[in-house]
Formats: C-alpha cells, structure tokens, sequence
C-alpha cells in the first residue's frame, strides 16, 4: 500500500513530465512554422531594392508595403516575373524564370489585364471585381490615343499609381471619390501637358467652384459626382452632344425624362445644343436657382427666346407661378414662425407645411417640361397647403389674444375674490379685537 | 329642521363637533417668522392642483412611445382649454418644488424639527424626495426630445452607483435602453405609486403637525408669543395666498405656455447643450466639475455617492441637533444650512450660465 504523500509525489512527476512534453511540442511547432513562413515569403526583389540608394529604385520596394497586391499575399514577381528566392541579382532577374521587367508605356493594359482581364483568377481575390477595364480602356480616347501610338496618354498607372495601388474604398487612393478630380487634374490642368492634344485646362479649376464639388469637398458627400462620374473611368471619353441627358439624368433622372418629353428636345437636336449643359454649363455648374427661369436679365431663357415669342411667355408664366408659391409659403412660415415663439404648439401644422415645400420642389424640376400647365398641376396644391398653414398660424396668433385677453379677465376675478377674501378677513379681525382681541 | 337633523345624525358617527372644537382651538404663533408657516400650506394647495390638472390630463392622456408625444399635442392644440390644463400643471409642479425647498429650508433654520417633531421632518424629507420623484418621472410623459435624453442621462447617473446601480437602472428603464416600456413605467410611477405614497406621507405630516402644533422658533420665548387662531385668521390668509397662486399660474400659463418639443427619436443626436431641469442642476453641475479621477475612484461616483450620503444625513438633522442650549452646534447648523443653500442656488446659477 502506497501512503498519500507517495500517491501525491507521483501524481506530481507524472504532471511534470506531461507538461514537459507539451512544452516541447509547441516550441518545436513554432520553430517549424517559422521556418515554412521564412521561406515561402523570401523575397530578394524586397530585400535588394528597399537597400538601394537611388529613390528610383528603392522606392517600389517601400511603396509596396501599402499596395493591395501586397496586402493579398502577391510579390514583384507575380507582375515582373523572375526568381524573389534567387540570392544574386542574375539569379533573381533570369530571363529563364519568365523575368520581364520594367512594361513600356504602351504595354501597359495588357500588364496589368492579364490578370486584372481573367474572370476565372480575379474570382480568386475579388469575385464583384469587373475584369472588363483592359476592353473598356481601349474605348476611352486614352486608350484609343495609346493604341495610335501616343505614349503622353494615362494608361492604368497614371491613375491607379503604381507599386503602392490602394483599394478604391481607401480615403488615401488616387480613386478614391474625393481624389479622383486631382488625380485626372494632374494631366489635364497642366496648360502645357495638354497643349499638344488641343484641349482646354481649366475643368478642374472650373469644377471646384461647381455644386458638385461643394458637395464632395464640403459636405463629404462621396455620392457627389466627380470627374470619373460623367465621363468614365476606363473608358474616359467626353458625352456626345445628344448623350449629355443621359449623363446627367443618372442621378437627375425626372429632370432628364422631362426634358426629352419637351419641346426643347427636338430644337436642341437641331440646333446641336448640349441638352443639360447649355443652360447649366458642364463643369462650372452651379447650384439652380429661381433666376435662372423666367424673363429676367439672369433667366437664361432669354439666351434663344425673344420678347413675345412662345417659349419666352411660357418661362416668363412659369416664373410668376413659382413667385407667387414662394411668397405665399414665406408668408405662411413667417406667421407660423411668428405663433411658435409666442409660445403656440404649431407643429403640425408646419410639419403640414411640407406639403408646400415639396410642392415648390417639384415645380421647380417641373420647369424641364417646358408646360407651364404641368407647373401648376403642383404649384396649386402646393399654394393651398401653403395657405392653410397661414391659416394655422392666424388661428394660433388669435388664439394666444383670446387666451391673454382671457387672463385679463380671470385675473380681475382673481383679484377681485383676493380682495373680497382680504376684506373679510378685516371685518372678522376687527370684530375680534372690539369683542375678543387677539386669542 | 331636517339640516340639525343631518348635523346631528353625522355628528354621532363622525365625531364632527370634537373635530370642529379642536379645530377652533388651533393656534398660530403670531411673530416675525411667521411668514414661513404659509410654505407649508402652498405646497399643500400646489399638490391638489397637481392632482386635479393630472386627472384631467388622464383623460387624454395614453401612455406609449406611439401616442404619448401625440396625446399631448392633442390636448394643447384640440382639447378645449387643455393648453390651459397642462401648461397648469406644469408650472404648479415647478412652484411645488420651489415652494417645498423654501418650506424645507424654514423648517431648517427655524429649528422646528427640535423634539418632538422628528418624525414631522423625517415625513417631509421624505414627501421632498417623492415630489422630486414626481418630477422626474412626469417630465418623460410628453416623450419628447428634451425628456427623452433628459432620463437617458437621469438614468445613467442611477447606473453607476456601485453595485446597485445596473439593477436599479434596468429596474427603471424596464431594459437597458430608454423605451416606450421606460415610459409605461414611468407613467405607472406617477399616477400609481408615488401619488398613493405621496398621500400617506402627507397625512401623517398634517396629522403630526396638527398634534404638535406649530413650532415656535427657540430664539424666541413661547409665552411671549402672541398667537393667532388658525380657522378663520390663518385659513383666511392661506386663501387669499392660494387665489393669488391661481392667479399666477393661469399667468404663467397664458403668457409662457409650456412647450412640447420635438417628438423623442432614439436614433437622433443628443441636443447640444442639454441640461436638466433646474432643481436637478446644481446636481448635475457639480457632477460636470468634478475631476474625472479623485484618487482611484470615478469622479462622477464620487459625486453621486456624496449628494446619496447628504440626502441619508438629511433624515438624522434632528438627531444630531436635538437642543438650543448646544450653541456652537447651533452655529455649525446655521452655517452647514448657509453653505448648502449658497451651493445650490451657486450651482443651479453656474449650470444656466454656462
């Protein structure tokens, strides 16, 4: 028979050596992943050219730290070829191991498109990703330009940067929405770059002071068109004069369909006007506004339609329709205004009020219909609700005199039964003092 | 005949003549604090306007998040004279608060919670903690933005109080989160719970101070104090206090009436700049000093812990100050009082100010 304490002190030994041995385990694991990692992430490209005192050449190396393709487990070697094991610079840029080098300009689509044009490896990183960009490029006048032999044009690094290529959901990517204006502004507002190719410099600078930009660069807003958003990106080409609706009417799709159903489609067609750009300009646009209709001295109706003629009636009548809603709806929200800080519960009906809002909205995308009836199909609804807010707001200015009015008189009441109370409160005190005095 | 009769009839069962004469025996002294003695009164008469103008208010009233915010702007914009009604019983639950706080100060200064009427003052530390109650609990009924995130923060300051403070937060709440089920709570609170509490506590402090009668301040000697009777001297006067307080609501109400705000929305931003209700400032002023860390304890336990421990010391005043002839307990009294009071209003000052 074994006592305890032998019991407990092989119980103790049969532990030691248990953890003696799982401790061996996991050191030897460790050491043997390590091992496997180190050698299937060598890479000698990495290594000589982050050594290299030239900024030419080091910089691919430091750059590619930040690149997507990094990040998704490639190397130089996926894109340049060679051996990233090799120890020698010959070893690592043997032309036997499939190295390429460095793309020439005009290469360099088909670099990046073979694998960024293959369906079946791009499913393998990103199955949402388009691999139609190589194809499209080649529609865009870069492309077509590139194709002709002219090397001044952008081709996918001119955009997309290279060595250091970052994911287009990254806020530091040369895509990323609120850079693209800059990142094509690189080429196309240098006066000189684009002399040779014929074509103005000033859109960036225009674009800045443009609606557009106020709200990408302002407002933050990253659905905000920029350049890529009318243009293209891959397949960057100017909108032809009769596709510039199209354009436009991505986003404003009513003013788009309302347009092409007016009788402004056809004398623009004719005339080889711009459809949206002619009265709003391209890439200067700036945000609409009530002058711009009409037959004021800013209308821009007034550029084709002359006094008397149909068109000019028609804007001049549109304008006074859309006058005449915004002074009621400035009349109505004045005296609700006015009741609300008087202290009068209004918020209904200025919530009600919205109906005249968006009545004045709908008039002014109405106006790209170029029928003055169809305005005041909505401006009419519009005027009554407008109204009956000013109503309201009457009703609440005369219902905060009748309540004060009504105070005047229960407070005379009030005083009045004070008083009565105060007197008779005397009366007993003096009969008290005559009969009783105090108790 | 028939009027004797009925008198008598009553008298038999009711014991209405003993109650009359004791009634017509009741005294008030007469002297130069007599004054404070009406504050105990007004906050009498301001709770009974609180429970007429809430009955009325019930009637419209529906206590969810979907209808709460509605039902009220039905009763100030279609019920006839609901404006008038809810703007009433607004303001009156302020003066209420305003009144009790004078109420209580008076009794504090004045020594009358010297024996034996320690349970008189405990029975209204008590009722000053249930109207406090009743405040916080109606300002959420409008389920508006302002209250909404007003008892968001309320809520949070209970959650931290060491150990009791999740419970009690998910006991309030009725979950983790400000809800409609927050506010169902809060209504049952405060037409159920602390009206039914709030009623006994009144009657035992009317009774108590009908039995002890009126405390005559130790500065001044009870004999030589002239006395007035209570029915119909002093009811008189409290009458005439009480139409004028008519007067001043219906005032506040007509030309100040009480705003209902913007429907409460969860998913909204706080308010920039919100702020309690003015008798919680100094509170939650003093929390906004108070560093971050004092030593290795959470600033703002710290200071939730303390006004917890001040409110506890407040039910044993009368222990620790039970005599006039302790004189330098009586000065540290009148000083601790000062302090507290000057804090207060400082704070309450601080909190609009900035």
């Amino acid at each position: 028979m074994q006592t305890d304490r032998q019991i407990n002190a092989n119980r103790d030994v049969a532990m030691m050596a248990r953890w003696s041995v799982a401790i061996i385990l996991r050191i030897a694991t460790v050491l043997l992943l390590f091992t496997l990692t180190s050698a299937q992430k060598k890479s000698s490209c990495i290594e000589c050219h982050s050594k290299l005192e030239d900024p030419r050449l080091s910089a691919p190396a430091k750059l590619f730290d930040n690149d997507i393709h990094h990040a998704r487990g490639l190397s130089c070697n996926d894109c340049h070829g060679g051996d990233p094991n090799a120890d020698t610079k010959e070893g690592a840029k043997d032309p036997r191991k499939g190295y390429l080098g460095k793309p020439k300009t005009l290469d360099i689509p088909a670099y990046c498109g073979k694998c960024h044009s293959d369906a079946n490896l791009m499913k393998r990183f990103n199955p949402s990703l388009r691999v139609d960009q190589e194809r499209e490029y080649y529609t865009s006048v870069h492309g077509k330009l590139l194709k002709s032999g002219e090397t001044r044009v952008a081709t996918c690094i001119s955009c997309h940067s290279v060595h250091g290529i970052r994911a287009i959901t990254d806020p530091l990517a040369s895509v990323y929405p609120s850079n693209v204006a800059e990142t094509c502004a690189k080429c196309h507002a240098s006066a000189d770059y684009m002399r040779g190719f014929g074509i103005p410099s000033d859109q960036f600078d225009k674009y800045k002071t443009s609606v557009h930009a106020k709200a990408l660069y302002e407002k933050q807003d990253l659905s905000a068109p920029t350049c890529n958003d009318c243009h293209g990106n891959h397949g960057a080409t100017p909108p032809g004069i009769t596709s510039v609706a199209n354009v436009c009417g991505q986003c404003h799709a009513r003013q788009a369909e309302l347009f092409q159903t007016s009788p402004h489609k056809a004398a623009f067609d004719q005339r080889q006007f711009g459809e949206c750009i002619k009265c709003h300009s391209n890439h200067a646009i700036a945000k609409p506004n009530d002058e711009m209709i009409g037959t004021g001295e800013k209308s821009v109706c007034i550029t084709c339609h002359t006094a008397g003629d149909k068109g000019f009636l028609a804007a001049g009548a549109m304008r006074a329709r859309i006058d005449e809603l915004i002074g009621s709806l400035d009349k109505s929200t004045q005296i609700l205004d006015r009741a609300e800080r008087a202290g009068m519960e209004v918020s209904r009906p200025k919530f009600e009020m919205k109906d005249a809002t968006d009545a004045l909205t709908h008039a002014r995308v109405l106006i790209h219909s170029s029928s003055t009836a169809e305005v005041d199909k909505v401006v009419a609804p519009g005027l009554t609700a407008s109204v009956k807010g000013y109503q309201a707001g009457m009703a609440a200015l005369a219902e905060r005199r009748f309540r004060r009015e009504g105070l005047a008189v229960s407070l005379v009441f009030i005083l009045f039964l004070a008083g009565l109370v105060y007197l008779k409160l005397r009366q007993i005190e003096s009969r008290q003092r005559g009969g009783y005095g105090d108790a | 005949m028939r009027i004797e009769h009925l008198t008598a009839w009553l008298d038999e069962r009711l014991s209405i003549s003993t109650l009359a004469a004791m009634v017509q025996k009741k005294e008030v002294p007469l002297h130069r604090h007599s004054i404070w003695y009406y504050f105990g009164g007004m906050t009498l008469f301001l709770f009974a306007v609180q429970v007429v103008t809430g009955i009325l208010l019930l009637l419209y009233y529906r206590p969810s998040s979907e209808g709460a915010f509605e039902s009220v702007q039905f009763i100030i914009t279609e019920v006839k004279f609901g404006w008038l009604i809810r703007s009433i019983h607004s303001w009156s639950a302020n003066l209420m608060i305003a009144t009790l706080f004078i109420h209580m100060f008076s009794v504090f200064f004045l020594r009358a919670y010297y024996p034996p009427r320690e349970i008189t003052w405990i029975s209204g530390v008590l009722l000053l903690f249930i109207v406090i109650c009743f405040g916080f609990s109606g300002y959420l009924l409008p389920w508006n933005k302002l209250a909404f995130f007003a008892t968001k923060v309320g809520t949070e300051i209970v959650g931290v109080i060491p150990i009791v403070g999740r419970p009690m937060l998910r006991f309030l709440r009725g979950g983790n989160d400000v809800t409609g089920a927050t506010l169902t709570r809060f209504f049952g609170f405060h037409v159920a719970v602390l009206p039914a509490t709030a009623t006994v506590l009144i009657a035992i402090h009317v009774l108590l101070v009908q039995l002890h009668g009126m405390s005559v301040p130790p500065s001044l000697a009870e004999q030589s104090v002239k006395k007035m009777k209570f029915v119909p001297n002093f009811l008189l006067r409290d009458l005439i206090g009480w139409i004028l307080a008519i007067g001043v609501l219906a005032a506040l109400a007509a030309l100040f009436p009480w705003e209902l705000g913007e429907k409460a929305d969860a998913f909204a931003p706080a308010p920039a700049g919100i702020k309690p209700e003015w008798y919680f400032l100094f509170m939650f002023q003093t929390l906004k000093l108070l560093p971050a860390k004092i030593w290795r304890f959470d600033g703002e336990v710290i200071g939730i812990m303390a006004f917890n421990f001040v409110a506890l010391l407040l039910f044993i005043v009368p222990f620790v100050d039970r005599s006039p002839q302790n004189a330098r307990r009586r000065l540290a009294f009148n000083l601790i009082g000062i302090v507290a009071l000057l804090f207060i209003v400082g704070m309450t000052i601080v909190g609009y100010v900035t």
